[in-house]
């Protein structure tokens, strides 16, 4: 690696508009919300001003957020995020395990189907989810064929956790796939041909030296389902608010932005904490990189 | 040992068990079935979930429909120059952190991962108020087309840009400095160099990191929806609008569109990077 010192102007000229758009379009709108989070509402003319904020005057917006309702909802995004995620990791494995697996030539093509829906929108997947299942749905007529249903299959927990498994699916394929597929097979078959039954030549051998992709997609899955607000507005209607369900409403419809602010930081902490956790188990485990 | 095997049956043929080729099939049947219903519904005659004849009337509709047409041409024309400044600085922010040690170097680094990481919706009301309070969302309502989509850019460049700096830098990692001083001491300067050796190499990497931000672009919501003021739509914020008002043929039939122009965009850049891969 060169010294800046000793190309200065190339230095500048590469470093400089990235450095400055991060400045001028994340760090300081980020500090302008940190600010508004410890802010409140300013009094002009004894009424409450919408536009005008009396700055870094109160932590009330914190302990209001910190307030049962509100815990209520960033508890449902945790735990949903978390079932989410486990079911992506159950279905994910073996998928990444077949590809790895499969004769080379049917590799790409296998990975292809798994990852390509990850290209189409997000919205538009989410709403042909909502379409297939409504009550007039395709599924509800496919019951109707049989002479049961229809059911509401929406509006409910198990429909924003199902739609979450569908959109980020692909997260936790691929670096499953890219650990899976450094993993050098004649571990597994010493492990096999030294008589380890399957199971645990997977429990001791294959899961271990994949960790590290386990980790990585799990992390890939779980931090965009933690902020999702699209599925669970589309799919699980207004009793199954996430936090981000309850930020976007702060901001667009209740007209309180410094408790929205203050609910983002909340959600923000909740997703650095997760990344915490990965580098600290990232650092742990010694086995293929992903 | 005696037994002969079965076909699927060898230790380590995971992709032929049974149990894992039905896995497989019922994953792409979840996978593909809501989207292939999409399509296949486009071409119905009537919104409701059954079937009753095939008609091209709605993409006829979707097209004289202005405002799904001009929140389509919004959300393209945002998602091309976005990518176009996003490749630019993407590329200047990798080689920077490749080539140089400087102070507050992992600082740098930090923060131009912080927006990969950040939830959406964060990123989305802190440019908003940023917008607002700086007049800037007001103050573009009224320019000329497309400069009136102005914030939405600048805040798909700023998700956008440090995607294309992780591909362009996992690129550069298997770059030869040798070949750079071979140019130097052939006389070539510092410029000549950086455009005919360096810029070749990382040419794959700039194709694959624009795809990827003109993907992430035209597929964005969240924070399309904060940044962007009245008036000024975009094609998932339009979608998002007419769901909540129920479900329309309109919206199949322009989302079938849409899932045509990013597969291809898709399947063409991967055919553009095929050869690289065969010749290293």
């Amino acid at each position: 690696m060169d010294n800046w010192k000793d190309f200065r102007r190339v230095f500048l000229t590469l470093a400089t508009p990235g450095g400055l758009w991060m400045l001028t379009f994340f760090v300081i709108p980020m500090t302008f919300l940190f600010v508004l989070s410890f802010s409140s509402k300013a009094v002009v003319d004894g009424e409450i001003s919408t536009t005008a904020y009396d700055y870094l005057n109160t932590f009330q917006n914190y302990s209001l957020s910190i307030g049962h309702d509100y815990l209520v909802l960033l508890w449902r995004a945790i735990w949903t995020s978390a079932i989410a995620t486990l079911m992506c990791l159950i279905l994910a494995y073996p998928l990444a395990m077949a590809v790895c697996f499969a004769p080379p030539r049917w590799r790409p093509v296998l990975l292809l189907l798994l990852i390509l829906p990850f290209w189409i929108n997000l919205l538009i997947r989410t709403y042909a989810m909502y379409s297939i299942f409504r009550t007039t749905g395709v599924v509800n007529q496919a019951f109707g064929l049989i002479g049961m249903g229809p059911y509401e299959m929406l509006n409910n927990t198990t429909a924003v956790i199902m739609g979450l498994i569908y959109v980020y699916l692909p997260f936790m394929v691929l670096p499953l796939y890219s650990t899976i597929e450094k993993l050098d097979r004649s571990y597994l078959e010493a492990s096999l041909d030294l008589g380890a039954s399957q199971v645990r030549t997977f429990v001791s051998v294959t899961w271990p030296l994949t960790l590290p992709g386990v980790i990585t997609g799990i992390i890939l899955v779980f931090i965009p389902c933690l902020g999702t607000f699209l599925t669970s507005d589309i799919l699980g209607g207004p009793n199954n608010w996430n936090i981000g369900n309850a930020i976007q409403n702060q901001f667009l419809e209740a007209n309180n932005w410094p408790f929205g602010a203050a609910l983002s930081f909340i959600l923000m902490y909740a997703t650095f904490i997760a990344l915490i956790i990965r580098t600290l188990f990232a650092r742990r485990s010694k086995g293929v990189d992903a | 040992m005696s037994t002969q095997l079965k076909p699927g049956q060898g230790p380590l043929e995971y992709a032929r068990r049974p149990w894992i080729i039905a896995l497989f099939a019922l994953v792409l049947l979840f996978l593909y079935a809501p989207i292939a219903s999409l399509i296949v519904f486009s071409f119905n005659v009537d919104k409701s979930g059954v079937w009753h004849g095939f008609t091209f009337m709605n993409y006829i509709k979707a097209w004289h429909n202005e405002a799904i047409f001009y929140a389509l041409t919004n959300s393209l024309t945002i998602a091309v120059l976005s990518t176009v400044v996003s490749t630019v600085l993407g590329a200047t922010t990798a080689l920077a952190l490749w080539r140089f040690k400087f102070p507050f170097r992992d600082a740098y680094e930090g923060f131009m991962a912080l927006p990969i990481v950040v939830p959406e919706i964060c990123m989305g009301i802190s440019l908003a108020m940023f917008f607002s309070y700086t007049g800037m969302m007001a103050g573009v309502r009224d320019w000329v087309w497309p400069f009136n989509l102005i914030n939405i850019m600048f805040a798909h460049i700023a998700f956008c840009f440090p995607f294309v700096a992780v591909v362009v830098r996992a690129r550069l990692q298997g770059f030869n400095r040798q070949l750079e001083e071979a140019s130097k001491d052939l006389g070539a300067t510092e410029l000549q160099t950086f455009i005919n050796v360096l810029v070749p190499f990382m040419v794959p990497s700039l194709v694959a990191g624009g795809l990827l931000a003109f993907t992430l672009s035209l597929d964005d919501f969240v924070i399309t929806l904060f940044s962007s003021g009245p008036g000024s739509i975009t094609f998932p914020v339009k979608i998002y609008g007419m769901v909540k008002r129920g479900v329309d043929m309109q919206i199949n039939a322009a989302s079938t569109v849409l899932i045509v122009i990013t597969l291809a965009a898709t399947l063409l850049a991967m055919k553009l990077q095929a050869p690289d891969k065969a010749g290293h």
